[in-house]
């Protein structure tokens, strides 16, 4: 009973981090500020919603297969992003920013 | 060789963990399995305390763990309040974090722990420190502060 | 009850896909479009195993796990991909400028 009302929780939290996470994919301004944005929903989002299943499938085989995704997912999502905003960068993509930039001498 | 019997290891670990039928054929199967993952890995040359840090393994690690956990539910929680804000209060920089990790392994584990929180993101790593692109000037002011750069440097100080 | 814990994950998670397609639609830059495709992509990973828990089969989570590696290969392929292009274009425009230069 204790554990269901701690899934539910974990799984409430983690739904709405995912719900932040696409709506800051939808109102942030430029690409690097979205990446923000997409990595509340990639970490917090999925790492709750996954605590959550754990909760319900107790101790066995299938919350360490569990824990092998959320491992998966913690040591990948930041080399994507990081790639990403590299490749970004790279590809001239100039970060936006709040005040205006230096006028052109 | 001693990376190598710990990488049979790990490896074999997954492969029960995966597989869920336990007879003895099978089993074997998993052996010989991992025997040639492990073979093709010492050809690519990547058995080494850089691909396989096994030198890691200790107290220090699930404790940064723990304390980086904290770390991403707290910032994901004030990311989330800035996403939800009718007025965005985003003030985005770019710049460079001094990172005082000796190796390249602890560099990696600095930017990717950097990555991994939200509201930093690390751009670029070079010889003096990593680039970082912050959601808002307080992120930056509070990562240069040093405190996630102290304990990535604990862990990776016991090599 | 435990279900409807499940249930309400995977609305949540389909929310998100929608919202993260708009972005991929719109996405004014390549690099835009790249990031909601890999946020769609850990989406799935978390529906695939959401669902297997409504349905009642485990094993899906089996089909999580390799899709977490793909989404990731994926990702890191198509930013390769692009990234060389970006450079051949950039020496094409180069060799074709040198081209009409030249008397």
């Amino acid at each position: 009973m204790i554990v269901d009302i701690l899934s539910w929780i974990s799984i409430g939290i983690g739904a709405a981090f995912i719900l932040v996470g696409g709506l800051g994919l939808i109102r942030m301004p430029d690409v690097f500020t979205r990446v923000h944005a997409a990595s509340v929903a990639d970490t917090a989002g999925a790492g709750f919603i996954l605590l959550g299943f754990m909760f319900q499938a107790g101790l066995s085989l299938t919350t360490l297969k569990l824990v092998l995704i959320f491992v998966f997912l913690v040591f990948t999502a930041p080399t994507a992003s990081h790639a990403l905003a590299r490749a970004a960068l790279l590809g001239g993509l100039v970060p936006w920013s709040r005040k205006p930039r230096d006028p052109a001498p | 060789m001693r990376h190598a019997l710990s990488l049979f290891v790990g490896l074999y670990g997954l492969w029960l963990v995966l597989s869920g039928h336990y007879t003895p054929f099978l089993l074997a199967m998993g052996a010989a399995c991992t025997v040639f993952a492990v073979a093709v890995a010492l050809r690519m040359d990547v058995v080494d305390h850089e691909g396989h840090p096994m030198h890691l393994v200790g107290y220090r690690i699930p404790l940064y763990w723990g304390w980086l956990t904290i770390q991403i539910v707290l910032s994901a929680l004030q990311v989330g309040r800035i996403v939800l804000s009718p007025r965005l209060r985003i003030d985005p920089v770019l710049e460079t974090v001094p990172a005082s990790q000796k190796s390249d392994l602890g560099r990696v584990i600095y930017a990717n722990s950097i990555t991994l929180t939200p509201g930093t993101l690390s751009t670029s790593v070079t010889a003096d420190g990593i680039e970082v692109h912050a959601l808002t000037r307080q992120g930056m002011d509070e990562l240069k502060q040093g405190g996630m750069d102290r304990r990535v440097t604990q862990v990776e100080g016991e090599s | 009850m435990t279900s409807l814990a499940a249930l309400a994950a995977v609305a949540a998670l389909v929310v998100t896909v929608f919202l993260a397609l708009i972005r991929a639609y719109l996405g004014p830059t390549v690099y835009d479009r790249v990031l909601a495709v890999n946020t769609i992509g850990t989406m799935t990973v978390l529906l695939i195993a959401g669902v297997g828990f409504l349905m009642g089969r485990p094993e899906f989570l089996d089909i999580a796990l390799v899709y977490a590696l793909i989404n990731f290969i994926g990702t890191v392929a198509v930013l390769r991909y692009i990234r060389r292009r970006r450079a051949r274009d950039a020496e094409d425009a180069e060799s074709a400028e040198s081209a009409e230069g030249a008397p």
